[in-house]
């Protein structure tokens, strides 16, 4: 279905700012920008030139320290934060030559129903709380234009049966369950329109160890079985080596090095990167 | 024989930033591997052998030179400048790498780890499993084990299934890196073996070894890292 030597994603200078700039931080270079803040005008400089692609069936690793622009880079693929400038082209979407900020609301709207999951750090982010998992699962399928009660509750039984939400609990509401079966959930929704790409930010996070185990092991098999592209943000470079083909590692809202996740490991060329490798436990 | 590896002037060092310091691994290193020959190369540790393999690998980004390879994929391909994706595409269809070290995936089974090698080739999961069946079989991998994680195995059987990974997938290149430094001596000829066939079926190899008179018969050449020539 899609070409697998072409990039399925492909983003070009993604920048993302939180403030209108002024001439000190305006007209400095980025590289002379120690931090991704100007202290004169408060302005955040999230995301600097961001640029990467995504391969069909690839799980792309995303490191760094906490403030490096990750999230923020995940929530505006998402549509969740309007970027300030920036180009991001999916594969197949009219005919892969329409830059996806620059649309309307309405096709914003189709490309998050259709084109994009989303598993967010939080749970209470992605998921209504209140509503059943059977209907956290339908809510996301009527977004994307289905209004046939039957198959939304087969379709919904069936994703929840895959990531092991036992069958009796599949009408409970997710605030009564633990972080893991919460994630679970939002994966499941997350697939419920079988996404050529989804998001997976900081998913780990905050769970214990076995949980961690389960959650990384449903990913993996997502990947194996469905061949979906993957953008996983860590700042846990244990879950990027299992999870990840290549790597890319942002420093103050830029990218400062990418590459194969065992070389980027093994041989990290960047300061920072040596840093955060040889901070490993 | 035409030739399948071809390295010229090959340098690697290691610049550690926050530390101030420069490290040499190794440099000006040049060498052909000829299609299904065998390389042993010797040196003393630290000299650098280790290096060579990770920067064919591509684990690590080789400072200066050129590593010219016959990929089936892309033709003469450099590997010190190729691409990430070649270089995933080229790993997963035709370089090898066993080190004595198992790095797998937590929480899989001997089989599945067979299995994935052949998956990611593009065969369907039928064949794989035929494989997998096949190869653990073959390298005497207890029956009981197939379907246990490896984290409770033996030396022994972590560098049989370590083996057998890379060498389901038939590889035109295979690099090992000390694959026999913590076996006994039954281990060892079991590994000769298994390199002997595998040689045998065309594979080309560059093999590290402690005791390189070990791989007398499979071994064509040895490169030695101190002298940078090759003794017969």
């Amino acid at each position: 279905m899609y070409d697998k030597e072409q990039p399925i994603l492909t983003i070009k200078n993604l920048r993302k700012q939180f403030g209108k700039g002024c001439t000190i931080c305006r007209d400095l270079d980025d590289k002379n920008i120690q931090k991704n803040f100007c202290p004169v005008c408060q302005t955040v400089y999230a995301c600097r030139d961001v640029s990467f692609e995504l391969y069909p069936a690839e799980i792309l690793g995303v490191v760094g320290e906490s403030g490096s622009g990750k999230s923020t880079l995940m929530k505006c693929l998402y549509f969740d934060q309007d970027v300030t400038s920036g180009e991001a082209y999916i594969q197949g979407y009219k005919n892969s030559n329409a830059n996806i900020f620059t649309e309307t609301s309405q096709q914003k709207k189709y490309i998050r129903n259709h084109l994009f999951g989303m598993v967010y750090q939080n749970p209470y982010l992605g998921l209504r709380m209140n509503f059943s998992s059977v209907g956290n699962i339908a809510e996301k399928l009527i977004g994307a234009g289905s209004r046939n009660v039957g198959f939304m509750t087969g379709r919904a039984q069936e994703l929840l049966g895959n990531v092991n939400i036992p069958i009796y609990r599949m009408k409970e509401a997710p605030k009564n369950f633990s972080g893991g079966m919460q994630q679970r959930v939002q994966i499941a929704k997350a697939l419920s329109n079988n996404p050529p790409i989804l998001l997976l930010d900081e998913v780990t996070t905050g769970l214990d160890l076995s949980v961690q185990a389960n959650v990384l092991d449903l990913i993996k098999k997502i990947q194996r079985d469905l061949k979906i592209s993957m953008l996983v943000v860590s700042h846990d470079l244990s879950v990027i080596r299992i999870l990840a083909d290549r790597t890319i590692v942002m420093l103050n809202g830029k990218i400062i090095e990418q590459g194969l996740t065992d070389q980027i490991l093994e041989d990290p060329q960047h300061p920072y990167t040596q840093q955060l490798v040889h901070s490993l436990l | 024989m035409k030739e399948i590896i071809k390295i010229e002037n090959l340098s690697k060092f290691f610049e550690l930033h926050n530390l101030g310091k420069y490290i040499k691994a190794c440099q000006n290193i040049s060498f052909t591997l000829h299609e299904g020959e065998f390389i042993g190369i010797t040196g003393k540790s630290g000299s650098g052998k280790s290096t060579i393999l990770k920067c064919i690998y591509r684990t690590y980004l080789p400072k200066g030179g050129c590593i010219w390879y016959r990929s089936k994929l892309y033709g003469v391909i450099n590997l010190a400048k190729a691409s990430d994706r070649q270089i995933i595409h080229l790993r997963k269809k035709e370089i090898g790498y066993v080190s004595q070290f198992l790095n797998v995936m937590p929480r899989t089974t001997a089989r599945e780890i067979v299995q994935k090698a052949v998956l990611d080739i593009g065969y369907d999961i039928d064949y794989a499993k035929e494989e997998a069946e096949n190869m653990l079989s073959h390298f005497e991998l207890d029956q009981e084990l197939w379907d246990t994680y490896p984290n409770t195995f033996s030396g022994g059987e972590k560098l049989r299934l370590n083996i057998a990974s890379a060498m389901v997938k038939k590889p035109r290149l295979l690099l090992l890196d000390e694959p026999t430094a913590s076996l006994d001596n039954e281990s060892k000829k079991l590994v000769k073996v298994l390199l002997e066939k595998l040689k045998a079926k065309g594979t080309s190899m560059i093999g590290i070894f402690h005791d390189l008179e070990f791989m007398e018969g499979v071994c064509d050449r040895e490169f030695n890292m101190k002298t940078g020539n090759f003794t017969v």
